[in-house]
């Protein structure tokens, strides 16, 4: 072993595809270990959930579906614009693709508001993380979810800047993609928070 | 599904599929914030569960290309899924099935 | 494709470049690897000492050398440090970064830069965690609610270190997966991978998947410390078993991010020094799987007296037993790897002897515990403690030990005296058995674990168990003097002293900046022994 042909050589560098396949793999990877992350607060979810039906039932209702149902719609509207500047830049249109990033950066500051208003009207009835086991989910999974929001965020930001750089083309288009899949996951994990937060009791 | 060929492997997807998903999605949305003013009792979690799952995973096989992905993505996509059910699944076993001491 | 003629013959060793810089702002596996051995090997001795600390204590019944707070924070100070810092971390961050790319003939890992983020992630961890010894948890490593949610001392900090902890952790696993899947050499296909990258692999999987558990749960525990939140509480409708669900889902399989690269270390040593090749190769590849995989399904075994259901916890108890599978798959090949091999007992080679033997006590001694009767009656007693040593001492740091003293002379380029090093063993298993073999029968006499005190009819047991941490100490002190004193003035290292043929020791010793001048085209696997002369 390792005394037989050599078939190529390279240096330090590496390959472009295998950057490529490597970085969105290495994305997914990092997405499985996000849903479990959450994964914990799903589990107490569907715990306290079973043991306390009232509970969840009657304060629900304390949560503005309105707010929630217009944050969905913003989020998938993100995911969209989203997943069309990938595909722009993979057409090698740097403007398109820019244009795109910075929507989906507005919609991701609109959540981000919506949220603002919601929590502050929590606040304003005395509803905190600690009023019950109920509220303890809602604050800490949308808190959570938030927190990805942000840093979705600054990852779009960096792309935003780096795209009006130039810095990409329709061959090289790596982080645009695998910052898009991060993207994508918010817009996720929200597809399931809403309906079990805002929808069910 | 149109793909156009360029580099290599690469599957870029039409806006038209784009806006195609996007309008089922919205949908869907629309179809959960509905049936949840009307009481079906138990089946209202059932019905959003699996009305979110669906749109998960539409999201997941189109906005994030999991369709065009190699098998390997696939496992490290559905494993973790299968531990959060593991997690989800025992603990409940758990929980609900003690007997209580008096 | 860059032309590297007019780099032939120009062998830069890695260790070449010189300064702060040139180790704190590295790329190169090797040297993250270094980072870490460093690291660890240092919080290993730090927590080595209070170890120490906490046998003096059990010499006598009374608790006559420090009071019974100081010795819960001492305990908890050994487990956390020993388990986050030292061994989980572990083989995987110090060996496996320099062994991962050198045995699938890669120039790195996939993602240079994120290794050295998760190194630095590491630090920053211990950093916080260092700052929370000004007020140190008494709560022992595990952190139980409600006693962690209520206690005065600082649990937020050690907590949220941990948590910091487990993102290196989580970052390391996800290159190393995507280096095996992405970075393999030409020809370097999976079932000619040495086990050592199985291992890898396995563990990875296990980093990248269990650590956001314990991630959440910590984070929730955090926030019951300061939001108030009641998911443990049983005031608060509660639940503090939830809390064991949810630690032990990560912490169990952490148990095999600990042993699994220990196994993989084992796998590389006995085949070089039986000169045979690796005896079911594929049942040993795929059984570091089978254990990444079942480890996900047991983890209640550890709480069966904390108030589980008897339906949960027969189904836990079930599966618990499916683990001694695959684990005795490995056994059974090591043992017939050895079966009339011509061994040679290089000091590694002891390492690796002394795992087999330790571990499979260790294991067995598990059973008793995954059985629910039995371990009714062993739970939470010295028992658990002896096994739980057999396995994290008798296993990994057996594994650990060997590894450093079979890949030193790559890694450094430098020879340590091997008779000082059998010396050293000797005393290691001497004084590992000493310390720990009297806690079994200890534990089925029912002397509970984490008392300072104890009643006088355990004395004898108790202060020879005492003894035996002081020859085990002695062991650790010669063996670390040794190493040290290699890197001075010990000879300079062959490029391949045993002849393995292993890929990493086709490169010159210590090996060049970017490993290989040419990426090799690999024909065979590396086990091939004594077949063709």
């Amino acid at each position: 072993m390792g005394d037989g042909s050599v078939e190529h050589s390279h240096g330090h560098h590496m390959d472009p595809a295998v950057e490529y396949s490597s970085s969105k793999l290495g994305m997914w990877l990092f997405l499985g270990t996000e849903i479990l992350l959450f994964g914990g607060l799903f589990a107490a979810y569907a715990i306290f959930r079973a043991k306390y039906p009232e509970m969840f039932f009657e304060q629900h209702v304390e949560l503005n579906k309105k707010m929630g149902a217009v944050n969905t719609c913003i989020l998938i509207f993100s995911s969209l614009t989203m997943a069309m500047g990938v595909s722009a830049m993979q057409r090698g249109k740097q403007k398109v693709t820019a244009i795109l990033i910075l929507i989906t950066i507005l919609c991701g500051l609109g959540f981000g508001v919506v949220k603002y208003f919601e929590y502050s009207a929590k606040f304003h009835h005395h509803i905190y993380p600690d009023t019950s086991i109920f509220f303890s989910l809602y604050f800490l999974m949308t808190g959570l979810h938030m927190l990805h929001v942000f840093i979705g965020l600054a990852i779009l930001a960096v792309l935003f800047v780096l795209t009006l750089k130039g810095k990409f083309t329709a061959k090289y288009n790596t982080p645009v993609e695998v910052g898009g899949l991060y993207w994508h996951l918010v817009d996720l994990i929200w597809i399931y928070l809403f309906p079990l937060l805002y929808l069910i009791g | 599904m149109s793909t156009h060929s360029h580099a290599e492997e690469h599957h870029i997807t039409s806006n038209k599929t784009y806006i195609v998903v996007w309008a089922a999605l919205m949908v869907m949305t629309a179809i959960t914030v509905y049936v949840s003013y009307i009481n079906f009792g138990t089946f209202n979690i059932v019905i959003a569960l699996v009305v979110a799952s669906i749109k998960a995973s539409i999201v997941a096989l189109y906005f994030m290309h999991l369709k065009f992905e190699d098998s390997i993505t696939w496992v490290f996509a559905l494993f973790p899924l299968s531990l959060l059910a593991l997690l989800i699944g025992m603990t409940i076993t758990d929980t609900f099935t003690r007997t209580i001491v008096p | 494709m860059a032309n590297h003629t007019i780099a032939h013959n120009v062998y830069v060793p890695f260790l070449e470049k010189k300064g702060i810089l040139s180790w704190i702002l590295t790329t190169d596996h090797k040297r993250i690897g270094i980072l870490y051995l460093i690291s660890i090997s240092f919080f290993f001795l730090v927590a080595g000492v209070f170890a120490l600390l906490l046998r003096y204590e059990l010499l006598t019944p009374a608790s006559d050398f420090v009071q019974p707070h100081t010795y819960n924070v001492l305990f908890t100070l050994h487990g956390s440090i020993m388990v986050f810092f030292f061994i989980v971390p572990g083989l995987a961050a110090s060996f496996g970064n320099f062994l991962i790319p050198l045995m699938i003939g890669a120039p790195d890992v996939a993602f240079p830069k994120l290794n050295l983020g998760s190194y630095w992630i590491y630090l920053l961890g211990t950093v916080i965690v260092l700052i929370a010894l000004a007020k140190p948890a008494d709560t022992g490593w595990t952190f139980y609610t409600p006693y962690s949610a209520t206690t005065d001392t600082d649990v937020v900090l050690i907590t949220l270190g941990v948590f910091v902890l487990g993102f290196s952790s989580i970052l390391t696993g996800l290159n190393f997966i995507v280096t095996i899947h992405k970075m393999r050499a030409p020809g370097m296909t999976w079932h000619r991978l040495p086990l050592f990258i199985w291992a890898s692999y396995a563990t990875a999987v296990l980093q990248l998947l269990a650590t956001p558990v314990v991630g959440i749960t910590l984070l929730l525990l955090i926030t019951e410390r300061t939001l108030g939140v009641g998911f443990f509480d049983p005031a608060k409708g509660g639940d503090p078993v939830l809390f064991q669900n949810f630690f032990w889902f990560y912490s169990h399989p952490a148990v095999y991010i600990m042993i699994i690269p220990a196994m993989g270390v084992i796998s590389e040593i006995i085949p070089v020094f039986a000169r045979k090749p690796i005896f079911g190769y594929k049942a040993i590849a795929y059984s570091s799987l089978g254990i990444a995989f079942i480890s996900f399904l047991v983890w209640a075994h550890h709480m069966f007296t904390s108030g589980i259901s008897d339906i949960a916890a027969t189904i836990f108890s079930f599966l618990t037993f499916l683990v001694a599978i695959p684990t005795a798959i490995k056994v059974f090949n090591w043992t017939a790897t050895l079966y009339k091999g011509s061994i040679h007992l290089h000091s590694a080679m002891l390492y690796a002897l002394a795992f087999v033997f330790l571990f499979t006590i260790g294991g067995l001694t598990g059973l008793f515990l995954g059985a629910l009767a039995a371990d009714i009656h062993l739970h939470d007693t010295y028992f658990v403690v002896a096994h739980m040593h057999y396995v994290m001492i008798g296993g990994t740091v057996m594994g650990f030990f060997g590894a450093l003293h079979f890949w030193y002379p790559k890694w450094f380029g430098r020879m340590f005296n091997e008779t000082v090093a059998k010396i050293a063993w000797f005393f290691i298993f001497i004084g590992f058995n000493v310390t720990f073999f009297p806690q079994f029968f200890l534990g089925v006499q029912g002397m509970p674990r984490r008392y300072a005190t104890y009643p006088a009819e355990f004395e004898s047991l108790m202060s020879l168990s005492t003894y035996g941490s002081w020859i085990l100490g002695a062991g650790i002190i010669i063996m670390t003097v040794n190493l040290i004193a290699g890197l001075i003035n010990g000879e300079k290292a062959p490029q391949n002293p045993y002849g393995s043929l292993s890929l990493e020791w086709q490169v010159p010793s210590p090996p060049p900046l970017e490993n290989f001048e040419e990426i090799p085209h690999v024909t065979d696997w590396s086990y091939g022994y004594g077949k063709k002369k």
